[in-house]
């Protein structure tokens, strides 16, 4: 609590005490109206004060001068309790207001707080000075300590050591790094203290570039926003001059039709028009649910850089996806060993010595899955025949490896595999010994993921790849998704994109996720574009308006509930206080509503709101 | 010329009058105001002296809102 604030509440203190007791003591006459006075004045002041200079700047809708008029002329009518009580509720009320935004605005930017605060700066007698991360300079060395942040990005010079990146992805899975691997800046290291050189500055590094975009996301505003700016530029004025009606025509039909004008009655019925007339509930709530929203979600790694945004991914029925790397985990993998003769292991031992000079990714997948060390000496001699495969002598055995035609001239009759992908068969002394099955493995949660956002009303899923048609129909097969276009070239991407764009309605969403860095014109030509994977790839970060820091497609999913929970809540509130204040507008005008009963509605209209926009802060696992 | 300024306001509505009251005055292009990380980002029209049009866009700020401030 701040000085103001304090002050606030002293003055609250202070005016129900006395308030009440002037209720309990029950002054007659003149001591009525002046016990009354010094609590109100107490409680007013600068309500009154600030009323009198907004006059003079021609503010005649502002919210201190019409609490002004409706309390003192609720005084004039000799209703000193509604007067005081009006302007206690309403004092109450703004101060809740400003310590709730200010409490739930600190919550918020702590949660979202990745901000390294030290760097341990090496010097070259190898003497370590904390500085501020902004002072250390490109190519400095820096040692990271087991708990700390590493506070820019760059590479491991020395040490090995576990990394907690869940502040930036959401991830809880640590990272293993080791010398010359590249360390990114918010991640924790974990386990041993490590030695890093760095390779950008503070400004240039991933967690300056995270807080930036979060930190002016709500500066994009939604529609959402712009219409409760607008509703309330005109709600005011317009409640005011329904006030005025209230004044003047109901008694000037009594005094037409010769009954009592009743004047006082309808002036204090219009005088709680005034009260309700201010539009702060509804305008705190919306802003505040979008920072909330976007505050849980980049807890989370879900880093959506706008309001607009956020509102857009709530409205998405449509979604693009690319394959490799986002489906797909984009690296080949040894996926099967079909009509073998040998055991697994000596026909992969046979296929890895064959390619062992190799560093071609089909090579490198083959190696991988033999995982021991390969003994050089056994291989005799190597000989590429390019475009088919490796005709190799290893301990004294001719062998072969290389698709169907490499066999087929050599005569062997290979057996063709009905699975898609790279299939690599095996000969040796001219003997048919089997294959391997290698392809781009699907990610594990590609298609719950799909199941998910079917469940989520998503209308359609679609693929674009460059991949060969019998990949992409099969990898459509086993995620279950809608639609399938393959051995597409990189703009053809974007003119199937259009097509989609063409065929949905207008307030349609279509979404496109990538990796952010070979489809980037996909990524800016879609209504929302989602790029995933993207820690460490600035590329991605600049291109997409939905950014997932890790590559797992649940976050998807996870993404889309988070901006429709946070659409929801925003409507909730804009719905809510709009019928309150409606039915509390009926309530006055047919005298059923006192003037601190509409201020009460008004106020606690405002702290439901408040605490309801909280929830967007909230997310559910998938 | 795009700059941002921390800002003091209490009230969200406020803050919207802040904004529009910002986009009215002179050699300011455009102008947002943030509240929930109580900012101001102004875009400048060419050739403007961006500190004068600042004191121009606190007075105008202040005769909507009597209680923000602009730090700059």
């Amino acid at each position: 609590m701040n000085k103001k604030q304090k002050k606030m509440l002293v003055r609250i203190a202070i005016t129900a005490v006395l308030f009440i007791s002037a209720e309990i003591i029950e002054f007659e006459g003149i001591y009525e109206f002046i016990y009354f006075l010094i609590p109100y004045l107490v409680i007013g002041y600068d309500i009154l004060y600030k009323a009198i200079r907004g006059v003079f700047k021609g503010q005649l809708f502002d919210e201190n001068f019409l609490m002004a008029v409706a309390t003192v002329g609720a005084i004039g009518l000799k209703e000193y309790d509604e007067g005081v009580a009006v302007m206690l509720f309403y004092q109450i009320g703004e101060f809740f207001q400003s310590y709730a935004i200010k409490k739930s605005r600190k919550s918020i930017s702590d949660l979202m707080d990745i901000r390294p605060d030290i760097a341990n700066l090496l010097d070259e007698n190898g003497d370590e000075t904390v500085v501020n991360p902004a002072d250390v300079p490109i190519g400095s060395y820096l040692i990271v300590k087991v708990g700390e942040k590493i506070p820019i990005d760059g590479i491991v010079i020395s040490g090995e050591s576990t990394l907690n990146t869940s502040a930036l992805t959401g991830e809880s899975r640590p990272r293993d790094i080791k010398m010359h691997d590249e360390v990114i800046s918010g991640c924790i290291n974990m386990t041993s203290p490590i030695k890093i050189k760095t390779t950008k500055s503070y400004d240039d590094s991933t967690v300056a570039k995270v807080l930036d975009l979060i930190e002016n996301a709500t500066s994009n505003k939604s529609k959402s926003e712009d219409f409760i700016t607008k509703f309330a530029k005109y709600y005011t004025p317009i409640v005011c001059y329904a006030a005025m009606a209230l004044v003047i025509i109901p008694p000037l039909y009594n005094i037409i039709r010769g009954n009592e004008a009743n004047f006082s009655e309808w002036l204090l019925r219009a005088f709680s028009f005034l009260v309700i007339s201010c539009p702060c509930a509804l305008v705190i709530s919306i802003p505040l649910s979008f920072f909330a929203g976007i505050g849980g979600a980049s807890n989370k790694g879900i880093l959506i850089k706008g309001s607009n945004h956020l509102e857009n991914l709530a409205k998405v029925k449509y979604l693009v996806f690319d394959k490799t790397g986002t489906m797909t985990k984009g690296v080949f993998e040894v996926n099967g060993i079909h009509h073998n003769v040998l055991t697994n292991e000596k026909l992969l031992e046979y296929a890895a010595l064959s390619e062992i000079y190799s560093n071609h990714p089909i090579a490198m997948s083959i190696k991988k899955a033999y995982g021991r060390k390969l003994k050089k000496e056994k291989v005799e001699s190597i000989k590429e025949i390019p475009g088919e495969g490796i005709i190799s002598v290893i301990s004294g055995k001719n062998v072969l490896v290389g698709n169907e035609k490499l066999l087929k001239d050599n005569g062997v009759e290979p057996i063709s595999c009905k699975c898609v992908g790279t299939i690599v068969h095996i000969a040796v002394n001219n003997e048919y010994m089997g294959h391997i099955l290698i392809n781009d493995i699907i990610k594990p949660t590609s298609a719950k993921c799909i199941r998910e956002l079917k469940k989520t009303g998503i209308k359609e899923t679609v693929m674009l790849t460059g991949d060969l048609k019998s990949i992409a129909d099969n990898v459509k097969k086993e995620l279950g998704i809608d639609e399938v276009y393959s051995e597409l070239l990189p703009d053809e991407k974007v003119s199937y994109l259009e097509k989609i764009l063409e065929r949905k309605e207008a307030h349609e969403m279509v979404g496109f996720v990538g990796d952010g860095i070979n489809d980037a014109p996909v990524i800016a030509r879609s209504d929302i574009g989602i790029a995933m994977g993207a820690l460490g790839s600035d590329a991605a970060i600049e291109a997409a308006d939905v950014v997932l820091m890790d590559d797992d497609p649940i976050k998807i999913v996870q993404a889309i509930r988070v901006s429709r929970n946070c659409l929801k809540i925003v409507y909730e509130n804009i719905w809510f206080a709009i019928i309150i204040k409606v039915l509390f507008l009926l309530l006055s005008a047919i005298g059923k509503s006192t003037m601190w009963m509409a201020i009460f509605a008004d106020v606690g209209v405002m702290i439901i709101c408040v605490l309801n926009a909280i929830r967007a802060l909230y997310i559910r696992r998938v | 010329m795009k700059k941002t300024y921390e800002i003091d306001v209490d009230c969200a509505n406020c803050a919207n009058k802040m904004e529009e009251a910002a986009r009215k005055t002179e050699g300011v292009k455009s102008c947002t105001v943030n509240f929930m990380t109580l900012k101001m980002i102004v875009e400048f029209e060419d050739n403007t002296d961006e500190k004068e049009t600042m004191k121009k866009v606190l007075k105008n700020c202040k005769n909507v809102e009597d209680d923000c401030e602009i730090f700059f």
